[in-house]
Formats: structure tokens, sequence, C-alpha cells
């Protein structure tokens, strides 16, 4: 029971401090379960954290719910699943519609024209980062490359974008690779 | 069925989104903007700057609440378990086998190779708010706007909640 409650702590606070999703969330998941509760050791962390990002999906669940499972078996999966996403799930529903009870006033309805500007940018930045990423992990010409055949399929043919990112997986297994460290 | 639609809606951005949740943000907003047409694409951008200022996960906060919307208590449930159980079971079963791979180029390329591609689709999304708010708010308060909100997020690091809060109040009395 112990562990169970230290689980929802942990996932529970990581979450909801967590202003900037996944990213910010990680920092905080590892002061909780390494540093504070000692439930996992500091190469387990990491080792776990390796592996979630070999696999797509919001990383911040995959780590809750492995390692939930991993320290506290389904009901510690479900627990510390249920810590890290229905409190800032209830927030956002409560927040939003008690916001709309509003929506016949002119004063709350221009203030959420206010926050699209605000959004471009944030979206802005992501971008942004997405191309540093790729700068980083494929070099200027594979990232150039891959950049347009993406915007020409989706922008100019307007095709489903699950489809390129589908297409791009199976080339990346199905091309041959350099370094030669597979088995 | 409207359960199925909230199901794949949220399965497949997911499946796909290698680079955490920022990456699903504009495959949702292609299923739920585009495709099924639950949101228009003001309502989306409006939705996302809270829940993007909002603590946690986004790809999370995104599915409950559009799944909440579209199909109450039970279309939340749906939306949040087709975003989180595919790939923690993947993770779950296949760990030993990921263990293994995960230093393999070919492996370490899945994640990679999508990298532009996500690019290419928040460029996108981004031009595509970038219109919304020239709808809503005209030229030069855009332009205000998106140079003022840059700054005081990228060069003054002003935490996003503050800087939503204060376009909320602009908003609101000027616009």
């Amino acid at each position: 029971m112990k562990i169970q409650i230290q689980l929802f702590k942990a996932f529970f606070v990581s979450g909801i401090l967590g202003f900037g999703g996944g990213p910010t969330i990680i920092p905080l998941l590892h002061k909780e379960v390494v540093e504070k509760y000692k439930l996992m050791t500091d190469d387990d962390f990491s080792d776990v954290l390796s592996i979630g990002n070999t696999l797509p999906g919001p990383i911040a669940t995959k780590m809750a719910g492995y390692i939930g499972y991993r320290i506290g078996g389904m009901l510690g999966l479900i627990n510390a699943l249920f810590a890290s996403v229905i409190p800032t799930v209830l927030l956002i529903i409560i927040l939003l519609n008690s916001l709309k009870q509003f929506s016949n006033s002119d004063f709350i309805n221009n203030m959420s024209k206010g926050v699209i500007p605000i959004v471009t940018v944030m979206m802005g930045l992501y971008a942004f980062d997405f191309l540093k990423k790729s700068h980083k992990s494929l070099g200027l010409k594979i990232s150039a490359i891959i950049f347009l055949y993406s915007f020409i399929t989706i922008v100019v043919f307007d095709l489903h974008p699950g489809i390129i990112i589908a297409s791009l997986l199976i080339l990346a297994l199905a091309l041959p690779a350099k370094g030669g460290k597979e088995q | 069925m409207i359960f199925w639609e909230i199901f794949i809606a949220f399965l497949i951005p997911n499946l796909l989104a290698y680079g955490g949740g920022p990456a699903s943000i504009p495959l949702i907003e292609h299923e739920v903007v585009d495709r099924y047409a639950w949101m228009t694409q003001s309502e989306f951008s409006e939705f996302l700057a809270l829940a993007n200022s909002l603590p946690g996960p986004i790809a999370t906060k995104m599915a409950g609440y559009i799944g909440f919307e579209v199909g109450g208590i039970l279309g939340s449930f749906i939306a949040l378990f087709a975003t989180v159980a595919p790939t923690l079971i993947l993770m779950i079963t296949l760990l030993n086998l990921l263990h293994k791979y995960r230093d393999s180029p070919k492996v370490i390329r899945l994640s990679s190779f999508v990298l532009p591609a996500i690019a290419v689709l928040l460029i996108t999304l981004t031009f595509d708010f970038a219109k919304s708010s020239y709808e809503s708010n005209k030229l030069i308060p855009t332009i205000l706007m998106i140079v003022g909100s840059y700054l005081a997020l990228e060069k003054f690091k002003v935490p996003s909640i503050i800087v939503i809060v204060v376009g909320l109040l602009i908003g609101g009395f000027l616009l």
C-alpha cells in the first residue's frame, strides 16, 4: 500500500507541476521517483526513458504506465497513469467549461481572440525545435531531403500526413544502415 | 459511430507521433478540425493556447478535453485510452526486444526520420494559426501580439501561463 501511495504522489506532483508538458515532466519525475522515494535507480530510470523514446506517443504516460507496472503491478500501472493524467484533464475540462458559461459576453469572446497570436508563436517555437533536433540527428542534407518530400506531399498535394509519416517509418527500417551495430 | 471515430482520431496521431506530445498536436488537429470537423480552426487554436499553458502532458489534455466535448465522459475515457494504451502495451510487451535494439541505427532512425515531417506539420499549423489571428484580430494587432509574445516567451522566458493570462486580458479590453 505504501508503494501505491508513493507512486500516486510521485506522478501526481510531476504532472500537476509540469508546465510545458512531457519535457518538463521528466526531470520532475526523476526527482520524485529516483531521489525522493527511491523507487528506481538512476540507471534504471534513464534506461526506461531511452526505451520509451524508441516508441511514438506521449512520453509522460509511457513512463507512468511502465514504472507503475514495474513497481506496483497492474494496480501500480493504473494508479500511476491515473495520477499523471486525470488531475490535469479534469482541470482543463472544468476551467474551459466555466469560461463557456460566459460565452454570450463580448468580453469573454474577445479574450479568447487574444490568445490566438500567442499559440501561433508557441507552435512556431515547437516547429523550430523539431528543425533543430532533426538537423542535429540527421545532418543538413538528409533533413532537407525529408523536409522537401514531406512539404511537397503534405502541403502541395494535400496527402494525409499519417501516410507520409508511415512511409518515412518504413524507409527508416528498410534502407540499409551504416555503422552495422545490428545483430 | 461517434465513439469509434473518437478512438481512431486519437489512436492514429499517437501511434505516429515520434517526439512526444508536441509532435501529436498537428496530427490531432488534422483529425479533429479537417477530418471530423468537431472544432473550427479558431476554436482549436484557442483551446490549444490554454491547454498548452496548463500543467500536465499535452497529448492527454487534448484527448481528455476533446473526447469529453464530443462524447461526454465515455468519450473522454475512449480518447485517453486510444492515446495512452497502444504504445504503453508495446512498451511493456516488447521491452526486452526494445532494450536489445535501442542502439541499433535503424531503431534510432525510426524516431529521427520523422522529425522533418513533424516540423513541416508544425510550420503549416503556425501559418494556419497566424491566418486565424489575422481574420479575428486584423493585421497590426496580430503582428504586435506575435512579436510581443515571442519576446516574452523566448527572450525573457516568461512562464507561458502568464503570457496567456496577459493575452486574455489584452483580448478582453483591446481587441
